[in-house]
């Protein structure tokens, strides 16, 4: 009950947000927003760390790009296309991964995404180190005006409420459930009968294909792809939003990806502009020393305790 | 009641003649918006010595224009095209910024222009090297200003050639850029008689260049040409210097390097090196005078970027004093007539692809013994004229020229 009212609230403001904050840095939010919930999907429920999910974000964003740009297909179509590359990637990087776990399941995760990187960096359709620019925001639905910064906004805003809801729905399923069954203890969900890598697989290519999907958002949303999206380090900022906001929780991520973002943005731009960086580690310092839930699971556990 | 109103319309008639003479500067402001790298690669080639700079530009003018203040705001985008992006959007959206400054990098420079490009801004490029900027990617309101790495690469080809360096072996960074750069350079040698004798490509980025120095130094090649930028050339000179190349006869070219390259190798290790810079301080008088003010606030002397950011929101400044209007196309066109005259460039011409073409210089890092100061660094060898260094406006492929 209390959290479906939570969330009419957070549906209520998200509406009526863009009257009140600059449209752009919102859609900027709910796209790492969306990103780092799926990240959460395989770290928080799964207990995969994976280092590589820049290579999904980046891949989905550089083929959207190139599908609006050079192919000239709808928006919706080549966000979608973008999507299943990230899933297909997904797929292939997870058969390869799920058979490891631990600390080399991250490092082939990562080796993997710096192969993607540094194809992107050589592949000629990227435009290497400039990126992939001038990317047309199209219409939505063929009639309303991606251009305009508003009507851009709700189209995001309803992809990252699909996007929230699959998570969300994959999270209290009995999926979800054997998921977690398998992050405690893997040994004792195989005993019971369950194929384990099957569901780990589904978990990382359903993660893939979702940080798939926000990058081919942002992509339309900043009209451009940049190595910056598949870099590593990108891979990392999306470990922090998570580990911030608050590792296995549903909302902790969103809230995680948005203090980063925010603090990026309005950081950059004021006196401590050359210490971003330094203050962002700062912050997460404090946070793995002091709150290990992260933000929300925080909070969380301050209402359980005093209810 | 009445009162309150008589009083209304004194004080707006008052506001009135105020701004009459602000009439044409639409929000009776002036705002400049610089967005570069404040804390990561770039920094120290760009960073804050470009806000030392266009506010060095604007002081020159007491801080207003046409009767309107001129105010300056800052981001550091972080090398990342999509905080440039958000950043700039929000900035022509929501502040009235007239004009972008600065940009360096280009995946940065290229994002803004998207933006300028949809707002009608000025984007005054200075530290993006790219040379699509004024190609391909151009805009009508997109000046780029300081270099690019034809200026660099071809400057240097051709100038080095001229001096006797006619037999090249190139060390290029294996990607599309180093590609494109030893593809320019060869180019330029071949036209001027010279002849190219091989290539290594390294891996980037690359910490260990004993190997690739060993085969450009068998090679017999009078020039050692670096194809690469950033840490990979300061790592190839290194192991250059290692290897004593210089001292065994052969020259080392850099086909993308900056003065604070140099000035963190240390002259022990970088002496007799060749490349291009669009300015160096000790070059006249007044670069003299201005690069000490320079230095007086930031305890470096400016790098080419830096000089070039002054010189770039100097002009646009001067066009907006000379037209009364911060409409972007008047101000364009205004600075396109006006030749660029101050310390940075000498008789500049800003061309309709957005280039801005003014002479750039062929350097030698000086020895220990000859420099007498901790910044006495370069030693200009040759002018080379600003049409030879970035070619002539038939060969911009820029669909609006």
């Amino acid at each position: 009950m209390n959290t479906k009212i939570g969330y009419l609230i957070a549906i209520a403001l998200l509406l009526v947000a863009p009257f009140a904050i600059y449209p752009v840095f919102l859609m900027k939010l709910l796209c790492f927003a969306l990103f780092a919930s799926a990240f959460n999907l395989i770290l928080g429920y799964g207990g995969l760390l994976s280092f590589g999910h820049a290579a999904f974000f980046g891949g989905a964003a550089y083929v959207t790009g190139h599908a609006l740009k050079v192919w000239g297909l709808p928006t919706e179509l080549g966000i979608l296309v973008g999507t299943a590359i990230a899933g297909v990637l997904g797929l292939a990087i997870g058969l390869l991964a799920i058979r490891r776990q631990g600390i080399y399941f991250a490092m082939i995760t990562l080796a993997m995404a710096q192969m993607v990187y540094f194809f992107f960096i050589s592949a000629d359709f990227t435009g290497g180190e400039n990126g992939l620019q001038g990317v047309p925001r199209g219409t939505a639905l063929g009639f309303i005006d991606l251009q305009d910064n508003l009507n851009m906004y709700y189209f995001v805003l309803a992809i990252f409420a699909l996007g929230y809801f699959i998570i969300s729905r994959a999270v209290n399923s009995p999926f979800g459930q054997i998921l977690s069954a398998i992050r405690d203890n893997e040994d004792r969900a195989t005993s019971l009968g369950y194929d384990v890598d099957r569901y780990k697989l589904l978990a990382f290519v359903l993660s893939a294909t979702l940080a798939g999907l926000a990058g081919s958002t942002k992509t339309v949303v900043f009209q451009l792809a940049s190595l910056t999206d598949a870099h590593w380090h990108m891979s990392g900022e999306v470990v922090l939003m998570t580990l911030l906001g608050g590792l296995g929780t549903i909302v902790g991520p969103a809230v995680g990806a948005g203090i980063i973002v925010t603090l990026q943005n309005y950081l950059a731009s004021g006196p401590l502009g050359a210490w971003v960086p330094v203050v962002l580690g700062i912050i997460f310092v404090i946070c793995v020393l002091a709150f290990r839930r992260g933000v929300v699971g925080e909070l969380r556990e301050m209402l359980r305790k005093s209810f | 009641m009445k009162l309150t109103k008589y009083l209304a319309a004194s004080a707006s008639a008052v506001a009135m003649m105020a701004s009459a003479a602000a009439a044409e500067i639409s929000d009776g402001v002036v705002k400049i918006g610089l967005m570069t790298d404040m804390s990561a690669t770039y920094s120290e080639v760009a960073g804050n010595g470009t806000v030392v700079a266009a506010q060095m530009a604007i002081d020159e003018f007491g801080g207003t224009v046409a009767g309107a203040p001129i105010e300056l705001v800052t981001a550091d985008h972080q090398n990342k095209a999509d905080i440039a992006a958000n950043k700039a959007r929000e900035w022509g959206d929501t502040q009235q910024v007239d004009a972008f400054a600065e940009l360096v990098t280009t995946s940065v420079a290229l994002a803004v222009f998207e933006v300028a490009k949809q707002q009608n801004k000025i984007a005054l490029v200075s530290g993006a090297a790219s040379s699509p900027l004024t190609n391909d990617a151009c805009i009508p309101t997109g000046l780029h200003w300081t270099y690019n790495t034809r200026a660099l690469a071809v400057g240097t080809g051709a100038a080095v050639v001229k001096e006797g360096g006619d037999s090249w072996y190139f060390l290029t960074a294996d990607y599309a850029f180093g590609d494109a750069l030893q593809k320019d350079v060869t180019a330029v040698v071949e036209a001027n008689g010279g002849s190219v004798l091989g290539a290594s490509r390294h891996p980037f980025p690359s910490s260990d260049f004993s190997s690739f120095v060993l085969q450009a130094q068998a090679s017999g090649a009078k020039v050692i040409g670096l194809a690469n930028a950033g840490a990979d050339t300061t790592n190839a000179i290194k192991a250059a210097n290692e290897f004593g190349v210089i001292a065994g006869g052969q020259k080392v070219a850099a086909l993308l390097a900056f003065l604070t390259d140099i000035k963190s190798l240390g002259l022990d290790v970088a002496q007799g090196l060749q490349l291009t810079v669009s300015f160096y301080w000790d070059m006249n008088d007044e670069t003299r005078a201005w690069s000490q003010a320079f230095y007086e606030k930031t305890g470096k002397m400016p790098t080419g970027v830096q000089a070039g950011t002054y010189s770039a929101v100097r002009h646009y400044l001067k066009a907006i004093e000379a037209t009364g209007s911060d409409d972007s196309e008047t101000i364009v066109a205004k600075m396109r007539e006006m030749p660029v005259e101050d310390m940075f460039a000498n008789g500049g011409v800003l061309r309709s692809d957005g280039r801005m073409v003014h002479d750039m210089y062929l350097a030698e890092v000086k020895t220990p013994a000859e420099s007498t100061g901790e910044w006495d660094l370069l030693k200009i060898v040759r002018t080379i004229p600003g049409e030879e260094a970035y070619g002539p406006l038939s060969e911009s492929t820029c669909p609006t020229k």
